[in-house]
């Protein structure tokens, strides 16, 4: 192979969130590298949306997301899992009860 | 770790995975799981990548402005699907340099399909027609496989997949109804790119080493000779409609198997260009390897100017 001249910096990773139609929410549709925000937003333009997969984009750094730690899920979640009195079935009514 | 603690992790994950529940890049997996996952998700992406070339080839020269605009829109198709597969790649903690290096060093492998040439227009309908037949065949499978993100990226491109392969139908479909010299050329291609896409299933299943690990993890759900069949029985009823033929004097329905039988592959040729010695194993790793050096004062102007504008913004603001 040819030597190589050092590249000075790699562009950074972005994550990329998709607007399918309005009243949906931004969902996650991948990642992708650019050099800056406005080029990120073009660059997911043309890797995400080729045919009309949306009506807005979201782009973030992913250096800037923080992310919860799939081992700890124990007691990251556990506390929702002793209230069973935040839901509905919990609470004993006779049959003669309509609409609640 | 211990190693029984391991051991009891990896029965851990092995039952998540028999129960369908998906892997996602922080979750604790084995190391041969993510080392495998970085192998075939990369070579995944490298064939995405240089599939691009083959057909390049041929978008300057395409027929009519209708072909032109769909050639053009499927070899864009290619590198966004490049790029899902790398991103998802990425996630398992490996940098896209590396994933390149290990392209343009010749490490990682990328579909040998791509290292024969596009001598004719209608090797263009070949390969959408058959190449991109058998790739979906290939992939769609993979839409249901363990690792969320690669899962994920394989529902994108299959649903991308099928325009490829009926726009490279319609050109066989216009060739073979043209005149008698456009017949020839659709027939010639498809002799040239039958074995070659047969080929591109892999090696038959008892010299597959990789098969019953790769089932365990579901990036295989069937068998390299099982989706070769598939592609068998499916695509000599579209050759029929063409009226061409299939370049295999042993080809015959098989009344009892319900499927055709088949000739044998040549398969010293499968390994010549695995190991780099098809027709365009050089030329491609090559240009390949020039865009992506010939480019590097792009990326790095583009650096220097979000870094020059960042630092503006802050000045201003200060």
């Amino acid at each position: 192979m040819s030597d190589k001249k050092e590249q000075k910096k790699n562009w950074p990773l972005w994550e990329v969130f998709v607007r399918s139609k309005n009243g949906l929410e931004h969902r996650h549709f991948g990642s992708l590298h650019a050099a800056d925000a406005a080029m990120a937003l073009e660059n997911a333009r043309d890797v995400y949306t080729r045919r009309n997969e949306g009506v807005s984009i979201w782009v973030v750094e992913s250096k800037h997301i923080t992310a919860s730690n799939p081992e700890h899920n124990g007691e990251l979640f556990e506390p929702a899992n002793d209230k069973v009195y935040r839901h509905p079935t919990f609470y004993d009514l006779p049959d003669e009860v309509k609409h609640m | 770790m211990s190693e029984k603690e391991i051991k009891n992790l990896e029965e851990i994950f092995d039952q998540k995975i028999a129960r369908d529940e998906k892997i996602e890049p922080k979750d604790w997996m084995p190391e041969k799981y993510r080392q495998t996952h970085i192998r075939q998700m990369s070579q995944h992406a490298h064939s995405e990548i240089v599939g691009m070339l083959p057909e390049g080839n041929w978008i300057s020269r395409a027929p009519s402005l209708r072909r032109k605009v769909a050639l053009l829109a499927k070899v864009q198709d290619e590198a966004g699907h490049g790029l899902y597969l790398y991103s998802a790649t990425e996630t398992l903690g490996v940098s896209r340099e590396e994933l390149y290096e290990q392209l343009h060093s010749g490490k990682a492998k990328y579909s040998s399909i791509f290292n024969y040439p596009t001598v004719t227009w209608a090797d263009i309908g070949a390969i959408g027609w058959l190449v991109d037949g058998a790739a979906i065949i290939n992939q769609v499978p993979l839409c249901n496989t363990s690792f969320g993100p690669y899962a994920r990226a394989m529902v994108r491109v299959c649903k991308e997949e099928s325009f490829h392969q009926r726009q490279g139908y319609e050109i066989m479909l216009t060739l073979s109804k043209g005149t008698k010299a456009q017949k020839e050329m659709a027939q010639d291609a498809l002799n040239r790119w039958w074995w070659p896409s047969l080929m591109m299933f892999g090696p038959t299943d008892d010299k597959s080493t990789h098969t019953a690990q790769s089932m365990k993890w579901k990036l295989k759900r069937k068998t390299n000779d099982e989706l070769r069949q598939q592609f068998i029985d499916q695509t000599v009823p579209q050759a029929e409609i063409l009226g061409l033929s299939i370049p295999d004097k042993d080809l015959k329905w098989n009344e009892e198997r319900k499927s055709y039988d088949f000739g044998e592959i040549n398969w010293d040729e499968f390994w010549q260009v695995v190991k780099g010695h098809g027709p365009c194993n050089r030329e491609r790793l090559q240009t390949r390897v020039n865009a992506w050096e010939n480019g590097a004062w792009v990326r790095d102007a583009a650096m220097a100017y979000a870094e020059k504008n960042a630092e503006r913004k802050i000045k201003k603001a200060v």
